[in-house]
């Protein structure tokens, strides 16, 4: 530990979740993911990990809807059109209160899509998963060492709330290789014992794993009890950080890679005397509603940018509250949108030279 | 300093780990690096290009609009990226395989003919060494010592007995610049 | 004085929601019985099923995983892959295993998961209201074939048993009925072997059990008894259809 390695995003992702004392890993192949699986199915014999490729995303899920059940550290990945599958069952875990890992290597949609990148989930993800009142932890790395930390963070989390974690990224986050560390190593032996799990009702009273509740009063407090725990992530898991805030006409939101790209635009839009900067989510849910709104006392206008044709965009507004205007640019389908172009929109937006 | 390259060619002209060789290479002198690659159904027979970027501070965009350097294995792969590369900007060709001019004058071209000089050697697998090592002897963004040092981190270990070869072939690259 | 009968430890005292003429308390007892003979209760996870038997977790005294429909052989997987040394069985309903699950039910057994399944098959959906089930018998009238299941329009009844002794992964497989006390002691019988196959660490073992039910196939519970002797046994043959022989 402590030394950097060079690491393909879904290789330092499947890493990290040996680093986190995950050692179950249930999944089905799709592109462009499929790099962490196999790095998984490699490396987890050697630590006494349990790699197994399920029948269909459906299995999978419900494979680590029983293990986590079980009291197990549980990772599994997809892309956008596996996570459809897996969502009636992440729907189960979160009425469950059943923590797990689910990273989805984002691609264009709808249907079958494509297999480049795209931001095209962030609704799935935020918002409409899945049948029922729930949420997910959704976090959203920028670079393949974000993707590791947050990885690691994400087992913490879900293990906090109990409840589902997703990692989303797009495709490129998966592909490409960066230097990374890791930070620290968890020993699954020494993790908490999970009281509620179903391990064996050995001199204790028997535990159930269920998201049931046919009284419609006992629902009504679940559903209570599970907007608690949401209304703490909005309290303590929000995440973002923020590049060049001072003195600017335009502020660029854009999380993942596309961030980055934003910060090529910035840089590209100095050159030129044009003041941009950049707020970048990294916990899309919790949203950064607090300093996206307060930014818009000193700014001109926001300008969301995703590979989609504008999802997160709308969470952009809704932090916004109206003080200034919103704007969009998005390349979806799983093309990249260029620093170069997204200047071209700074400029047409009028977040101006001075 | 960034640098920002593009490096393309065939399919199993060694592209890819080219690309990561210089990325690892430019880790190793604690510098930041990214390495791209280009995937999907095209990562075979078709051409494969990647993106590196070298840094001294932290890198923005992993993918390049406007690359400081081009490396291009073949005249496909010339034709599709010559045109975004930054003005001023250097572009280093394999002549062995592309005997069509650049239409720019607005950047510096090299031209190495790598296949000729790797058949040479013994081995025409190892002309992307050659390309590196003339690259990095006319661009010193990292030691070729450190690149040679690189080879067995890089490398799968049933090609480690290639290394020498490999190092041969970056010597040479640095000798024809 | 010796008891010689008694309520099962590993039910709990809460009593069954189930319809009269029911089979499914049977089952559940005989389950509960097994487990206590070989005393694995505090070993055991089960998994209750989306069906008539939803909430068998509330009457078996146990830890117990409630599934998604026709989830439960994955969810078994997660868990006996985490415990391999615990004992894990999934209950199941025809619509749940024969139609939704299909695909799980199939993967499990052909992994050779060491986990135990009680498939109930009652040839139609109970809770729901009476809707045609895959395992339903040709010319069998149900909510949604109200003229009858007919082979052209709907297909044949599943024999998921049959399928799946074919698997190479499977152990055990059993056919037993509950309509009489000789069958149910039969049933009992098969039951425990299927949990001693997975104890013994063989394979997937699993024990489909006729089942009645009386509310939907339209029967008092006495005439259930008697149509299913007349009509399923001659479709569902009873008897182990696959037996690794090593456990008894």
């Amino acid at each position: 530990m402590g030394d950097k390695v060079l690491m393909k995003g879904n290789e330092a992702i499947a890493e990290a979740a040996i680093k986190a004392g995950c050692r179950y890993f249930f999944g089905y192949p799709i592109t462009p993911q499929s790099e962490l699986p196999a790095y998984l199915a490699r490396k987890f014999p050697e630590v006494g990990g349990v790699f197994l490729q399920a029948e269909s995303e459906v299995a999978a899920i419900n494979m680590v809807y029983g293990a986590a059940g079980a009291g197990a550290r549980v990772l599994t990945s997809s892309s956008s059109p596996g996570v459809s599958l897996k969502a009636e069952g992440i729907s189960y875990m979160a009425g469950a209160e059943l923590p797990a890992v689910i990273i989805n290597i984002m691609r264009g949609g709808p249907g079958l899509g494509s297999i480049q990148p795209s931001q095209s989930d962030y609704f799935q993800a935020t918002k409409g998963m899945a049948h029922g009142d729930f949420r997910l932890c959704v976090l959203a790395p920028s670079s393949v060492q974000e993707a590791v930390d947050l990885t690691m963070e994400a087992f913490e989390i879900a293990d906090r709330y109990r409840n589902p974690v997703m990692i989303v990224g797009d495709g490129m986050i998966g592909q490409m290789m960066e230097p990374v560390e890791f930070k620290k190593e968890v020993d699954p032996e020494k993790l908490p014992q999970k009281e509620w799990a179903t391990d064996g009702a050995k001199g204790r009273e028997k535990n159930v794993i269920t998201s049931l509740f046919l009284d419609p009063a006992d629902l009504e407090k679940h559903n209570w009890k599970l907007k608690g725990k949401y209304d703490r992530m909005e309290e303590n898991e929000v995440r973002y950080e923020t590049y060049n805030l001072d003195d600017v006409d335009t502020v660029i939101v854009a999380y993942g890679t596309t961030a980055r790209i934003a910060i090529s635009a910035i840089e590209l839009a100095a050159e030129e005397g044009i003041k941009v900067g950049l707020i970048r989510p990294i916990s899309l849910y919790p949203f950064p509603y607090d300093i996206i709104k307060k930014t818009a006392a000193d700014v001109k206008n926001f300008l969301a940018v995703e590979m989609s044709t504008g999802q997160m965009v709308e969470d952009v507004r809704l932090a916004v509250e109206g003080q200034k205007p919103v704007y969009f640019y998005g390349r979806p389908g799983g093309m990249v949108p260029s620093p170069e172009e997204i200047v071209e929109k700074v400029k047409k937006i009028g977040g101006g030279s001075r | 300093m960034r640098e920002e390259i593009i490096m393309a060619g065939f399919g199993g002209q060694g592209i890819m780990s080219m690309g990561q060789l210089l990325a690892y290479a430019g880790m190793k002198e604690g510098k930041e690096v990214s390495w791209m690659p280009s995937y999907g159904p095209e990562m075979r027979g078709g051409t494969a290009n990647c993106t590196v970027i070298v840094s001294d501070s932290r890198i923005p965009s992993p993918l390049s609009s406007r690359p400081d350097t081009l490396i291009v294995m073949n005249l496909p792969s010339l034709n599709k990226f010559a045109p975004i590369v930054k003005k001023g900007g250097t572009i280093i060709l394999n002549s062995s395989l592309i005997d069509s001019e650049v239409k720019r004058d607005d950047v510096e071209v090299i031209e190495i003919p790598a296949n000729e000089i790797a058949n040479k050697l013994g081995n025409s697998r190892i002309a992307n060494m050659v390309v590196l090592g003339a690259y990095l002897t006319h661009h010193k963004i990292i030691d070729i010592a450190t690149v040679k040092e690189s080879l067995k981190s890089v490398l799968s270990e049933r090609h480690h007995n290639l290394i020498p070869l490999n190092e041969k072939a970056l010597d040479r690259g640095t000798e024809i610049v | 004085m010796k008891l010689i009968a008694g309520y099962p430890d590993s039910l709990t005292d809460k009593p069954f929601h189930y319809c009269p003429g029911c089979t499914h308390g049977i089952i559940h007892r005989l389950v509960a019985e097994v487990i206590d003979e070989l005393e694995i209760k505090e070993e055991t996870i089960g998994i209750a099923p989306v069906g008539c038997s939803v909430l068998a977790y509330e009457y078996f005294d146990f830890d117990m995983q409630e599934a998604a429909h026709g989830r439960a052989p994955a969810i078994a997987t997660g868990i006996k892959r985490v415990h391999p040394d615990k004992v894990v069985f999934t209950y199941q309903g025809d619509g749940d295993l024969a139609s939704i699950g299909t695909a799980e039910i199939v993967h499990a057994a052909n992994r050779g998961e060491k986990i135990t399944t009680i498939f109930v098959n009652n040839a139609i959906y109970g809770m729901t209201g009476g809707q045609m089930a895959p395992t339903s018998l040709l010319e069998q009238k149900t909510t949604t074939s109200p003229f009858g299941r007919d082979k052209n329009k709907e297909g044949y009844p599943i024999k998921m048993s049959e399928m799946l002794t074919e698997l190479d992964g499977s152990s055990y497989i059993a056919r037993v009925s509950v309509h009489d006390p000789k069958h149910i002691r039969q049933a009992k019988r098969a039951i425990k072997k299927a949990f001693n196959t997975q104890i013994n660490g063989e394979g997937f073992a699993m024990v489909e059990v006729l089942s009645t039910c009386p509310t939907n196939w339209g029967l008092n519970p006495l005439a259930a008894i008697e149509w299913l002797k007349e009509n399923m046994i001659s479709t569902y043959p009873l008897g182990d259809l696959k037996s690794s022989g090593e456990v008894d």
